[in-house]
């Protein structure tokens, strides 16, 4: 090895600055809210924002875990999640898999109508009359679920993983017996399990932060989901005064700003907690459709 | 004349006989197959393909009481009614800016983001720094809203606080609209350059170590290996996610930009885009035809863009192109 220069040592160290500039810049975002809705309404509203809580306080939490809107929130979104994140690989996998058969006569038309829908789409316009008038799905939890069931993208990179596999696997089961449907639930899926797990964290994350579809379609509050619910208390300070109804002491501040920031950390909490656990995931499935543009 | 077309028509006929039993062939063969295809098939042909039968509402008055089926048709008149606003210039300058703002930044900060991290030592520091970086790519934008609002409130936000701390004026930010397209980059940094820096951190990491080695031998700096080596090798990848960026040009960013700005009209100056347009006609406005008309204007342009980007693409670097 080579003995670095001066000139050398002071580059490196200025990239230790700027990254850890850059990933304090990403933190302190979250040390704000989270600190927010530790501290007092009153505290904020004299005060500020704070880095660290000013005046400590575990108000909003209280109230908001009272209520019981953040837990039907909280049941819409693991729901959604849940049920459509399983039945999106499900219907994924089984389109994937067979394109990436190449004995399949028609698989080019189907890759290509597939396709087709990543170039050119119907607008806002068409698909709100459709699915509002037409299909019924108005105000309907399955409304978050069923138009986003197969992702295009998602399925190229699952046919990608799927093409990956060697083909004789398949062709030895097929001798021996095995039909198409069990060599893809038992053969092919199991051993592309990490590919699985990427592709559902794509899914699952999507259906987890889903509101614009909620904003849209879903007047019931019994159905908002965590993102939507964030989004209407964000525009409006009714959630707060709901919240606090009960409460009648004198000089009370109803707690607008922190229940807000109470409920947007209550959200992000799972994120935040299984990120670290997950991310490597998400970095493997960025890698292998790196040209997404 | 006569005697042809019943020549043609046995032919035709033939043809088609000779398809029908290799089509139901294939079927049969490969039955389990096809019907496993087909929950995927036809979702996208309702939930793709219906709506876009669905752009005749373009050129029509539409009426919810009769419906697409029957509303009469207006030829274009539902464009020009939007062509000859004042507001397609805004939304469609918006929409253009905003995006060149955000992939050209975008990709700058990535790229330094993965140059530095390529050069980081420290394996624990590394990992957690980027675990931090990449972190807020996935905070859904109505979570991103309610940030934004610690940092921007007038009397309660981060930034006029600090302001106000050193006895400086603090900035409504939330009223004056020329300070949105900095904010907005500055947001979109946030959540989107660290995870955006993975693409070009692979690509760096899968350069030959001993072209480096080669030129430290030779006294190479560390800043002459970044310009000689390191750059031109990344260079390819950040041509061909730029050309494939420009594809998305005419589509605004409407989760952004609605979960941050929403209804703020004193903001729309210099951030309704083509996306917060529509929705406002067809939402706010009830005006189904115009919002439509838009919406097709922006498929077509989208479509237009993203084929010519990519037959670009495929010039440059043939095994990129999406198509």
């Amino acid at each position: 090895m080579i003995k670095e220069s001066a000139g050398d040592r002071l580059l490196l160290s200025l990239m230790y600055v700027g990254i850890t500039v850059f990933a304090l810049v990403c933190l302190i975002p979250f040390m704000t809210v989270i600190s927010g809705s530790l501290s007092t309404e009153g505290s904020i509203i004299r005060n500020g924002f704070t880095l660290l809580p000013k005046e400590f306080s575990l108000e909003a939490y209280k109230l908001l875990l009272k209520d019981s809107t953040i837990y039907k929130s909280y049941g819409v979104t693991i729901f959604v999640t849940v049920v459509g994140t399983v039945l999106a690989m499900i219907v994924t996998c089984a389109l994937a898999y067979p394109l990436s058969v190449k004995s399949l006569k028609y698989r080019n038309s189907i890759n290509f109508y597939v396709f087709f829908t990543m170039l050119f789409h119907g607008g806002l316009v068409a698909t709100y009359l459709l699915i509002s008038k037409y299909l019924g799905l108005k105000d309907t939890i399955w409304v978050l679920i069923i138009p986003a069931l197969i992702n295009p993208w998602n399925m190229f990179l699952m046919r990608n993983f799927f093409n990956s596999i060697d083909e004789s696997i398949g062709e030895s089961a097929k001798i021996d017996g095995a039909n198409d449907v069990y060599i893809m639930f038992r053969i092919m899926i199991p051993i592309s399990l990490p590919a699985i797990a990427t592709i559902s964290l794509f899914y699952a994350l999507a259906f987890w932060n889903k509101w614009f579809e909620a904003m849209l379609y879903i007047s019931n509050e019994d159905l908002f989901p965590l993102q939507y619910l964030i989004k209407r208390i964000l525009d409006n300070a009714a959630f707060a005064n709901n919240l606090a109804s009960g409460v009648t002491a004198p000089g009370y501040i109803v707690p607008t700003l922190t229940s807000r920031l109470a409920t947007t950390v209550v959200t992000i909490g799972p994120i935040i907690f299984l990120y670290p656990f997950l991310q490597k995931y998400f970095v493997k499935g960025l890698l292998v459709g790196s040209v997404k543009g | 004349m006569e005697n042809s077309i019943a020549r043609q028509d046995q032919a035709i006929k033939r043809i088609t006989l000779n398809k029908k039993p290799s089509f139901f062939k294939e079927i049969r063969k490969n039955h389990l197959l096809y019907l496993l295809t087909l929950p995927g098939i036809l979702l996208l042909f309702v939930f793709s393909y219906l709506p876009m039968f669905g752009i005749v509402i373009a050129f029509q008055n539409y009426n919810p009481v009769k419906g697409i089926l029957k509303s009469e048709f207006v030829g274009f008149k539902n464009f020009q009614f939007f062509l000859e606003s004042s507001d397609v210039y805004r939304v469609v300058f918006n929409t253009l800016f905003l995006n060149f703002l955000f992939i050209g930044f975008g990709t700058l900060a990535s790229l330094i983001i993965a140059i530095i991290f390529s050069e980081l030592k420290g394996k624990y520091f590394k990992r957690i720094a980027q675990t931090i970086v990449t972190l807020p790519n996935f905070l859904s934008w109505t979570v991103v809203a309610t940030f934004a609002t610690s940092f921007l409130l007038y009397k309660e936000g981060l930034i006029n606080q600090i302001l106000r701390d050193f006895g400086l004026e603090g900035f409504a930010f939330y009223n004056t609209a020329a300070y949105w397209p900095l904010i907005l980059v500055i947001i979109k940094l946030w959540h989107a350059a660290g995870f955006g820096s993975i693409v070009y951190l692979a690509t760096i990491s899968g350069i030959n170590p001993e072209i480096y080695e080669a030129a430290s031998m030779d006294g190479a700096t560390r800043w002459g290996k970044i310009r000689h080596i390191t750059l031109p090798m990344v260079k390819p990848t950040v041509m061909l996610l730029l050309l494939l960026a420009m594809g998305n040009i005419f589509y605004g960013d409407f989760g952004m930009i609605y979960a941050i700005v929403g209804k703020n009209a004193l903001l729309y100056p210099t951030t309704d885009v083509i996306d917060t347009y529509v929705y406002r006609a067809l939402v706010d406005l009830g005006n189904v035809s115009m919002a439509a008309s838009v919406g097709l204007i922006q498929s077509i342009v989208g479509f237009v863009l993203v084929v010519t980007v990519n037959q670009l693409a495929r010039k440059f670097s043939p095994d990129s192109a999406l198509f």
